[in-house]
């Protein structure tokens, strides 16, 4: 499990990969929180389509990114996410608060 | 009761590196049932929900057991029962409505409320201080044209 960058002006893109569940989500919200406060995008982007897997704590990291890009007034978007993650997403409702794509 | 017509017990501790182990290990046993790609990672979310919170839950401080029981029942049911000694839960119909957890804020409260959407059964049965099961099902469709 990694998560890779590429950032352009306000706009940064994380690429996450992998499985998403409680074993790997803490890295991953850690690594995310760490970019977002040294890069502050205007402009979040998380590209998903090398994710295999996500449950419901794959759910704690996307909200904790809605959280932090709500409070400097950005954005955050999700993409190329899978089927399967897709449909936790809807489960929980997320689809209503973020763009998925 | 439904007839049994396979089953697999594994009995293995709650640490979260099987949690991937679990999730998969299922998906293998009901692929005898030939699902979609769709319904096997229903499977693999569901049990992912189940004995996740098993390691989250039940056994906050020191590892414990976890049990996952798996079954293949007349119908084309698949059959997922997974049982901790754990904390147990005082209110199994308060855990299960949405949004409700006593995690911190790496938890959404979400957990239950995937389980009864991914799969058409959901049974929660609880004593607080001896140990929760979660016990559900899900239909595979025969798919016309595949095996037999
Ligand atoms: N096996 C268990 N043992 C003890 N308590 C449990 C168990 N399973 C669930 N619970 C309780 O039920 C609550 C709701 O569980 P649920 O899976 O719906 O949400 P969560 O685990 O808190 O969050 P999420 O699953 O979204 O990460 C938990 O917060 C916990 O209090
Ligand atoms: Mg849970």
């Amino acid at each position: 499990m990694g998560i890779g960058l590429v950032q352009e002006g306000g706009a940064l893109t994380v690429y996450l990969k992998g499985d998403i569940d409680h074993h790997s989500a803490r890295s991953i919200m850690l690594g995310l929180d760490r970019e977002l406060v040294a890069r502050s995008p205007r402009r979040l982007a998380v590209d998903m389509g090398e994710v295999s897997f996500m449950d419901s704590s794959g759910l704690a990291v996307v909200l904790r990114g809605l959280r932090r890009m709500e409070e400097v007034g950005g954005e955050i978007a999700l993409c190329r996410v899978p089927d399967q993650a897709k449909k936790v997403f809807a489960a929980a409702g997320l689809d209503k608060l973020i763009s998925i794509t | 009761m439904i007839p049994i017509l396979n089953q697999a017990t594994l009995l293995f501790p709650s640490k979260s590196s099987n949690e991937a182990f679990a999730r998969t290990t299922a998906a293998c046993f009901a692929a005898q049932l030939d699902p979609t790609l769709d319904e096997i990672g229903d499977i693999k979310t569901a049990v992912s929900e189940a004995v996740t919170n098993v390691i989250v839950h039940a056994y906050p401080t020191d590892l414990g057991v976890v049990t996952l029981r798996l079954r293949i029942l007349e119908g084309r049911l698949f059959e997922v029962m997974v049982r901790d000694k754990g904390v147990g839960i005082a209110d199994v119909h308060r855990a299960r409505e949405p949004l409700y957890t006593t995690g911190d804020d790496s938890r959404s409260g979400m957990g239950f409320t995937i389980m009864e959407s991914f799969m058409d059964y959901l049974r929660v049965r609880s004593a607080p201080g001896k140990g929760t099961t979660v016990t559900m099902r899900k239909r595979i469709a025969p798919r016309p044209g595949a095996g037999k």
